[in-house]
């Protein structure tokens, strides 16, 4: 079936009235997520883009959804701001609202959270073609439900998304970083919990497994020297320092270290997880904020593996079933019929 | 048997209040104005037994609220009429700490305050800070999404919880969540908290806990004008520093804090407290630009803390400002609303024409770095009129928050106070879906019944909400 396209919010709510199963793509980053099954209708809201309000002394801005984050970002270097939570795939055209509905954050929500501690506010098309505001504009309310938390990770399950705000922050002076080879995993394991548990204010702490960690630094780059040569007492070792590492974490956070992999994957990771999951046989692979995060190439069979582990997931390309295990049913499946009663949307 | 017979059949003598004398502290919450008898208490030990007694409330249709301490400001905790309330208190354990994980699980009634005492000895803490911490209760934090004073930089209760074991109007036993600081799927632990208790009883919660600050730096800085103090914030932001914290208090405020806990606080019509926090290094460099941008600012006073008493002096005029405004008025009204920061100049001036207007004094202590106001209405109860008076006074300055692009309120929620406002926020289609939500988990709307919802017909009327 020709794909829909939709530049307003008007015709959003008439795809949505129109289309008995519908599913939202942006620019396509993640296909696994994005590409129409049997019997649905892709919608294309890579029109439906533009900054709609931004004052940078508020720190929050609102923009549409289809809005690629490059542009978003583009806007806040300007001023000197930027999002913490570092959504991935900015390079390659991820919007905002792709970012949100497959809930994905990069390395830097090491220093201030992930995407979940800076959206604001959301306006959605709910599966009845309804428009829904929940959230707000400020960075911080408590008024209502806050539907926008809900979208967070919903892959498109409750409605379409419109517009989105979130909050900024100041982006450090200056960065550095420090990476560091640690001889073994279990080395290295212990050296990231020791600096997990110290207060450091690291903007990004990534082990690449077996034993290396990459920690990146911001501040006033009156302080940047002593801090690292802190980390390097620390960590016994003088490591290799990075100045200018901007290229390097764009980089990773595009993900550039998957390319080649025919499975992409996020694995909600924890400390006490690695070990397991260092068992299983995965490809490239970088565990972002202390450990927490892990971004995953892998073959088939690696799928297989994390799958027969039991291990929670969500292929963002390369397979068809992309989210293990499915939201549990008692909660989610009411939330769902109130918003989408026909089953319109993905996760039906 | 009825209801009350099967109630006692479920819990121990002593653990099921009816008597008129033991239901009374139950009646009202700390916005005590607001008053309901409920039909009984029950006290809770154990999870399964909050499950029985949502599952008992569900087969017979009685409404039931859930409360902690009863720190509410919004009347979140006001009991139904006729309902009855499940008191989490005795629900006070934390159940595992885990600081190699940094999350620390606990249940409902464990003290928000607690929790960081808990986790010290880790160099780790919980970072949301009601001004209620010491009382305040986790379960009640999340069901308000509590905030605090350091919300700009570190989020509100929402961020901090990971997990949540709850059970729905229904009766049944859903885990939202994870214990890590990702998940995979709808953030529906996310969505949980800030329903003030309209889509369930959580049952444990898994906080996230943070590495405490390694250095801090206190400011205190005293101003000639309400604006003044304003515009430095302004200017500390436009520096691109990131304080933890930054607040005021103009004059009736300092003066009652000065009356109460004698904080030493210069004479001024405005204070303002910025707290810069981190690696020592990052602080040393921080606090250069902060000094600078102070000084331009025109502050006619500016007091650093030079040590960590001096810095509990600063903030101890500030936490008691609350409680102290109680000394300059027999009762007041706090509201909550939030302006965007770039609109604070004019919410203050608008806020002083009102209580002009009103022949109300008006105290403000605020969180000045999120933009979320405390004008506390001083009124006295016991003249007639007046409390409606102070009412609608605080009804026009929730008005002109929303009219200025923020909120009904940043961190007290909705609760029984504001309900009636909601139509000044959200539209008629925001809150249809809000009802949708609630009745699909809730048909027989039985959790915290009468709250955050608007009625149709609009606001309930004085003499019913004070019954």
């Amino acid at each position: 079936m020709a794909e829909l396209r939709a530049t307003s919010l008007a015709e959003v709510q008439e795809a949505v009235r129109l289309h008995p199963r519908l599913r939202p793509r942006g620019s396509g980053t993640k296909p696994a997520l994005s590409t129409p099954r049997e019997g649905e209708v892709a919608l294309d809201l890579s029109g439906l883009k533009g900054i709609l309000e931004y004052e940078p002394e508020e720190f929050v801005f609102t923009a549409y959804a289809g809005t690629p984050v490059e542009e978003v970002e583009a806007a806040l270097r300007a001023h000197g701001q930027y999002l913490p939570f570092h959504p991935p795939l900015a390079g390659k055209g991820a919007t905002l609202g792709g970012t949100v509905a497959a809930g994905l954050s990069g390395p830097m929500r090491e220093r201030f959270g992930g995407l979940r501690d800076f959206i604001l506010g959301v306006r959605f098309v709910d599966g009845e073609g309804r428009v829904v505001r929940g959230g707000g504009k400020v960075v911080k309310n408590a008024a209502g439900f806050p539907f926008h938390r809900l979208m967070v990770g919903s892959l498109g399950a409750f409605g379409v998304m419109v517009e989105l705000s979130f909050k900024v922050f100041p982006h450090p002076r200056a960065t550095a970083t420090l990476r560091v080879a640690l001889g073994g995993l279990e080395k290295a394991m212990a050296a990231l919990e020791r600096l997990r548990g110290l207060p450091l204010d690291l903007l990004a702490l990534d082990l690449l497994p077996p034993a290396t960690l990459e920690v990146r630094l911001g501040g006033f780059p009156g302080s940047l020297e002593r801090r690292l040569k802190r980390l390097q007492e620390l960590l016994g070792r003088e490591g290799e320092v990075l100045h200018e590492d901007e290229a390097h974490w764009e980089g990773v956070r595009d993900l550039s270290f998957l390319e080649g992999s025919p499975v992409w994957a996020k694995v909600p990771s924890r400390l006490d997880l690695i070990p397991t999951l260092e068992g299983l046989p995965l490809g490239p692979r970088r565990y972002m904020a202390g450990g927490e995060l892990l971004y995953v190439g892998l073959e088939p069979e690696g799928l297989h593996a994390l799958r027969r582990a039991g291990i929670p997931h969500l292929v963002l390309k390369g397979a068809e079933e992309a989210l293990f295990p499915p939201p549990p049913e008692a909660f989610f499946r009411k939330v769902k019929g109130a918003l989408d009663p026909k089953g319109r949307f993905p996760l039906g | 048997m009825g209801f009350l017979e099967e109630l006692k059949a479920l819990f121990p003598p002593g653990r099921v209040l009816t008597r008129e004398a033991e239901l009374a502290p139950y009646e009202s919450d700390a916005l005590t104005a607001y008053r309901k008898r409920p039909l009984a208490v029950v006290l809770p030990e154990r999870k399964e037994e909050v499950v029985e007694a949502v599952r008992l409330c569900h087969r017979y249709g009685v409404p039931f609220v859930a409360r902690g301490s009863g720190t509410s400001l919004s009347g979140g905790s006001l009991p139904v009429e006729g309902g009855l309330v499940i008191a989490l208190n005795r629900m006070n354990r934390i159940l595992r700490l885990d600081p190699k994980a940094r999350i620390a699980v606990v249940e409902p009634g464990v003290v928000n305050l607690e929790v960081s005492r808990a986790a010290a000895p880790y160099g780790l803490y919980y970072a949301p800070d009601p001004s209620s911490q010491p009382i305040s209760t986790i379960g009640g934090n999340v069901a308000f999404n509590s905030g605090g004073a350091h919300c700009l930089k570190y989020g509100m209760t929402a961020g901090h919880v990971l997990a949540l074991e709850a059970v729905t109007p229904e009766g049944e036993v859903v885990r939202l969540g994870g214990e890590g600081l990702e998940g995979v799927g709808p953030d529906l632990a996310g969505f949980f908290v800030g329903t003030e208790g309209l889509l369930g009883v959580a049952l444990e919660i898994t906080l996230r806990l943070l590495p405490k600050p390694e250095a801090y730096h206190t400011l205190l800085a005293a101003y000639g004008s309400l604006e003044a103090a304003g515009n430095a914030v302004s200017q500390v932001i436009r520096s691109r520093l990131l304080p933890g914290a930054m607040e005021i208090m103009d004059r009736l405020a300092i003066e009652a804090a000065e009356a109460a806990v004698k904080a030493g606080y210069p004479q001024a019509e405005a204070l303002l407290i910025v707290e810069l926090e981190g690696p020592k290094e990052e602080v040393e460099e921080e606090a250069k630009l902060l000094a600078q941008v102070i000084q331009e600012s025109g502050a006619t006073e500016v007091r650093i803390a030079q040590s960590e008493a001096e810095r509990q002096a600063i903030w101890k005029g500030r936490k008691a400002a609350f409680s102290a405004v109680g000394r300059l008025s027999p009762d007041y009204i706090v509201q909550d609303g939030v302006v965007p920061r770039s609109r604070l100049g004019e919410a203050l001036k608008e806020i002083g024409r009102l209580s002009q207007e009103y022949g109300l004094r008006v105290a403000n202590v605020f969180h000045a770095g999120d933009g979320n106001l405390h004008p506390l209405v001083l009124y006295d109860g016991k003249k007639p009129g007046e409390l409606e008076r102070a009412e609608e006074l605080a009804g026009e300055i929730l008005k002109l928050c929303v009219r200025l692009g923020g909120s009904l309120t940043g961190e007290h929620g909705i609760g029984v106070e504001k309900k009636g406002y909601m139509p000044e926020m959200f539209a008629t289609e925001d809150l249809l879906a809000m009802e949708r939500v609630k009745e699909a988990l809730d048909p027989k709307g039985l959790a915290n019944r009468g709250k955050v919802l608007p009625e149709p017909g609009g606001r309930p009327g004085l003499e019913e909400v004070h019954g």
